[in-house]
């Protein structure tokens, strides 16, 4: 069966775009051909930095013909509608067929939708692949209006087969489908004519075109790794880097070069930052001094003198950039010692961190108070997290950082130490960005930990303040990864702190500071009252303790704080249990299972929640767990439907007296002794424990239900009974709210 | 291939030879302050409207901000670039690109020569493009456009768009680490001249001049009534009442968007721009060059046809 290959050339594509173009051709070719009613055996993409190549195997040489039969007028009908029929059906009296009906006899046509050959699909196929494709930028160029990721120059499109090989016809745009290519732009440009996928790649290796990306990362990666090893060195790994070289080159030629003395001083991460960022070059790393002292460079050519000019030339760049970055880490030396790492932030107070948030300095002036008020959470020296709070922003006005915005946090800390700041300042600089993913490590020590959540906490009430919050896909301001940091700082650290308190007062802060357009000092005064007067768990409470301080504080100020600060603390607290559902779910702990721990109180202290609904998990698991929880529920759909029909709550205490079976008296005993062994362990928040205790009224609990009618005769004993089970539910619903659970 | 040129307005002559024999009308630099080669008429308001074009010259541009007193071996307040715009941009714009490479003396079989994604965006002219930088041997030589919107009008045809870094690119060539020590004219002159004797007193004077001594209230106002200037040129009904004829004056308005971009540029190097305002002021210039573009295309270079022609 024959065998398609479709190649189309073009000006360098961006090295970053060719995975997903290599993805998108074979999808929307081979999507295109199989709904036309082609099928293939093997798809398979390539790509350099000046092609696309698709080759399908086994392709059909047509579509299979299509009958249809469509039922026409019958024929003693009007003329008129006859005429119809043979319009619509593109076919002439005498093609008709008479077919007797229950009506009598009407006309059938049979349409033969005949199979198309291939070339005729391919063609519409890639036309409309060619017109549609999803870069994601593309251009027009000259007078044209095609889009293209670049120019594109030649579309090469054949079906080869035992019989030979065919062009498939098609023209986009004026360019016409053909069976040649090019090879390397220098090395062997000419153009030349292929018959199939197997002549064409090793003609294109002849031309110097190694055409699969996976091949040119290998060669590159094994030669670089030759050239390292060959001088005792080591080449430093990098997926990214290799992935986008390989993009840059049809024939890729490894160079390794060495970083002059001068620069070896400079910290690593500048050395590869600069190398990897502006020339693409793959640091070399001598294992015995931990120092990067060399570099590979990946030409896209061979040359007479074995590359010795294009290395000597890139040696030269890299010491100019070097230079550059020795300059930037002068620089930077200089004025921390001059000024200090506080100094060298002066000018944030110019930078705008959110035109409704207030500048940098701002920002950092509240996550300095912040700070201050978690450090305690966090077994952190208060003082200490404030001066951390107030450095680590710093590196944003270095040269460096000026220059590599991705050395931002990291030169903070090389900074602080120059400064001869504390260490626990110098790792709170790299550190209090952390963990900016799911499985970035998260920081330990106090003073990292009060500052990174102090950065957190106010970025995320700042926007809840002024109503920017994440929707669907767009989250522009990364809160979501901002929320997940902070659920697993706190979790990691375990660290028990009302979440609703955290977010209060900073949240108030940014309201009253955008209502009163920053003039809101006065306020400080009212927000110190509220906190001394504490932020209690239960948000009726809460309110009381703002009522009480509303005394001091304007109408306006009250409003705010009760209104807008509690909803939307309340709005943020939701939005943090989505992202611990998230987060629980894939530790393995069910979404009801946090839904039932969630409606308990305490719900916003986050290492509280965790701890419950690990025990519930647990205990969920068992066979005890699991019957509990039918009796349970079976307990509470009586009660409901007893409590729905009599209108009454059956909460009032039960009487052993009115027990009649000894299943019954049994289970009392058991609830009298559970109710118990409960409380003091919830109280001392030992819920395996508790979770054991409950486990330990399921046999009483299923004795009961088989031994006893709870809708007895008796009314007294009925109502009894009724008042039995709310205790089994109070006591089960004591643990969590067991009826969010599934199953 | 040509042999090896031997000073800075070598390379700059053979280029100016190279593209003239490819057709392009050599052009002189325009005579105002400007940041960069595309600000020259010749590319920002010839990019725009149905009319072919093709120019090459050498723009002296000014970055103040770039200033280091002469010291820098590559950062300059004043340099040189050479800009073609080629409007269609020509099928083989690339070997046309390569074979400047070569005239210059870079021989393409011993070189690297990389295209290197890097899109243009210039939010002062409202403009954007797609190409590439250009690298030899790691080292990027110049700037290569396809542009795609000037002045927030769709560009059509698409211009196609070279900018030469000159000073990096003849040390290359010339093989040169200090721009200071760059032989200007031939070394063998009777008057031998150093980039740097021509070049080096004037990087102090005008790098103390932006950074210290440029009067920012007077830049200020300057900017006020550039802006003003230029927006009153605009509002000039199209009919000349002198010669009867149809004159729109987007040139001279250009010009005052010009002298309000480097005069935001000189402000930004004496440090009274803050970072909100930066923005503000960059909407500024980009909504002059919107209105420019606007006007141009009403003229007939700008591909405007009299209604009884057309």
């Amino acid at each position: 069966m024959p065998e398609l290959l479709i190649e189309l050339f073009s000006e360098e594509i961006p090295a970053r775009m060719q995975g997903a173009a290599r993805e998108a051709l074979k999808k929307l070719v081979t999507d295109g051909l199989v709904e036309a009613g082609l099928t293939y055996g093997h798809a398979e993409a390539f790509s350099t930095p000046r092609r696309l190549t698709l080759v399908l195997t086994d392709l059909t040489a047509e579509s299979p013909t299509l009958q249809e039969e469509r039922k026409g007028p019958s024929v003693s009908a009007p003329e008129k509608a006859i005429e119809g029929f043979l319009r619509a059906t593109g076919l002439r009296l005498d093609q008709l067929e008479k077919r007797a009906d229950k009506k009598g006899e009407v006309w059938f046509a049979l349409i033969e939708k005949p199979g198309r050959k291939a070339p005729e699909i391919i063609a519409e196929v890639l036309d409309r692949t060619i017109r549609n494709f999803p870069w994601p930028k593309s251009m027009r160029w000259g007078n044209g209006t095609l889009k293209w990721v670049r120019p594109l120059h030649s579309i090469l499109c054949i079906l080869s087969s035992e019989a030979g090989t065919e062009v498939v016809p098609l023209e986009v745009e004026g360019i016409a489908a053909g069976d040649t290519t090019a090879g390397h732009r220098f090395m062997a440009p000419a153009r030349f004519s292929v018959t199939n996928f197997e002549d064409y790649a090793a003609k294109l290796k002849a031309a110097k075109v190694v055409l699969d990306p996976a091949e040119r990362a290998e060669i590159i990666w094994h030669d670089a790794s030759q050239l390292a090893f060959a001088q005792g060195l080591e080449l430093v790994e990098d997926k990214g880097l290799l992935a986008e070289v390989a993009g840059l080159v049809e024939c890729p030629v490894a160079l390794m070069g060495a970083i002059a003395e001068d620069f070896l001083h400079l910290p690593p991460e500048v050395l590869q930052t600069s190398m990897k960022e502006h020339q693409k070059f793959f640091s070399v790393k001598n294992p015995k001094t931990g120092r990067i002292e060399g570099f590979v460079t990946v030409a896209n050519r061979e040359t007479a003198d074995h590359g010795a000019t294009i290395l000597k030339g890139n040696q030269k760049v890299l010491s100019a950039r070097l230079s550059d970055a020795r300059f930037f880490w002068e620089h930077d030396l200089r004025v921390v010692k001059t000024e200090g790492l506080e100094g060298m932030g002066a000018g944030l107070a110019n930078v705008t961190f959110h035109n409704k948030l207030g500048s940098q300095a701002a920002r950092i002036a509240r996550i300095e108070a912040l700070a201050r008020e978690i450090a305690p959470h966090v077994g952190a020296q208060p003082d200490l997290a404030a001066e951390a709070a107030r450095v680590v922003k710093s590196d944003l006005r270095s040269a460096m950082v000026g220059e590599f915005p991705e050395l931002q946090g990291l030169m903070g800390s090389y900074y602080a130490r120059a400064a001869g700041l504390p260490e626990p300042v110098a790792a709170a600089c790299k550190d209090h960005y952390s963990p900016l993913g799911p499985s970035d490590a998260v920081p330990s020590e106090p003073v990292s930990v009060a500052v990174a959540l102090a950065d957190k906490i106010d970025t995320l009430t700042g926007f809840w303040a002024i109503d920017e919050k994440p929707t669907g896909s767009k989250d522009p301001f990364a809160l979501r990864r901002a929320a997940l940091g902070v659920i697993r700082l706190v979790l990691e650290n375990g660290m028990r702190v009302g979440m609703r308190m955290q977010f209060f007062i900073p949240m108030l802060g940014h309201l009253i500071s955008i209502k009163t357009q920053g003039k809101g000092l006065l306020a400080r005064s009212a927000i110190e009252t509220i906190k001394s007067l504490g932020f209690p768990r239960e948000a009726s409470l809460a309110q009381k303790s703002i009522e009480a301080a509303a005394v001091h504080m304007s109408d306006e100020l009250t409003n705010i704080a009760i209104n807008e600060g509690m909803t939307k603390c309340d709005d943020l607290l939701s939005f943090f249990h989505d992202r611990l559902k998230v987060f629980l779910k894939d530790e393995g702990i069910r979404h009801d299972v946090i839904d039932a721990v969630l409606a308990m109180p305490g719900n916003d202290d986050l290492t509280l929640v965790v701890k419950r609904a690990e025990a519930l998990s647990a205990f969920l698991k068992t066979e005890d767990g699991t019957n509990l929880l039918q009796g349970f529920k079976r307990a509470n759909n009586i009660l409901t439907q007893a409590e729905a029909k009599d209108g009454v709550e059956y909460s009032y205490g039960a009487d052993p007296k009115f027990a009649e079976s000894d299943a019954e008296r049994a289970l009392f005993a058991a609830l009298d002794a559970a109710e118990a062994a409960l409380a003091p362990a919830m109280q001392a928040e030992a819920f395996a424990e508790a979770m054991a205790e409950m486990a330990k009224l399921r046999s009483p609990i299923d004795a009961f239900f088989t031994a006893v009618q709870i809708n007895a005769e008796n009314q007294i004993v009925r109502r009894n009974r009724l008042n039995l089970l709310s205790r089994i539910r109070q006591i089960c619903l004591s643990v969590a709210d067991l009826t969010k659970l599934e199953g | 291939m040509a042999d090896a040129p031997r000073s800075f307005q070598e390379i700059i002559l053979r280029l100016m030879t190279y593209w003239a024999s490819k057709g392009c009308a050599v052009l002189q630099p325009y005579d105002m302050e400007v940041g960069a080669g595309t600000f020259h008429p010749a590319t920002t308001l010839r990019s725009l409207g149905s009319r072919p074009w093709a120019a090459a010259y050498v723009q002296p541009s000014r970055r103040p901000t770039d200033g280091r007193y002469g010291e820098n071996p590559n950062r300059l307040q004043h340099y040189y670039q050479y800009q073609v715009l080629i409007k269609p941009s020509p099928p083989d714009l690339q070997a046309l690109y390569l074979g400047s490479l070569e005239a210059i003396g870079i021989d393409l079989g011993l070189h690297d020569i990389r295209f290197v994604e890097d899109d243009w965006e210039s939010p002062t002219l409202g403009a954007w493009g797609l190409g590439w930088e250009v690298w030899c041997d790691g080292m990027e030589v110049s700037q290569f456009t396809y542009f795609q919107q000037v002045g927030g009008h769709d560009c059509r045809p698409v211009s196609g768009e070279l900018t030469y870094g000159l000073e990096r690119l003849a040390m290359y060539v010339l093989g040169i680490d200090h721009v200071m020590e760059m032989p200007f004219n031939d070394p063998a002159s009777p008057i031998p001249l150093k980039y740097g004797g021509i070049f080096r007193q004037t990087e102090e004077e005008y790098s103390r001049h932006n950074f210290d001594a440029a009067n920012t209230e007077a830049l200020l106002r300057h900017f006020e009534d550039a802006e003003a200037e230029c927006e009153k040129l605009l509002a000039f009904p199209a009919e000349d009442a002198n010669s009867g004829k149809r004159i729109i004056m987007a040139h001279p308005a250009y010009d005052q968007c010009i002298k309000a971009s480097h005069l935001f540029n000189l402000l930004d190097a004496r440090g009274v721009i803050s970072v909100t305002e930066r923005q503000a002021y960059i909407g500024r210039v980009r909504a002059l060059a919107k209105k420019c573009a606007d006007a141009f295309v009403q003229t007939e270079a700008g591909g405007w046809v009299a209604e009884a022609e057309a």
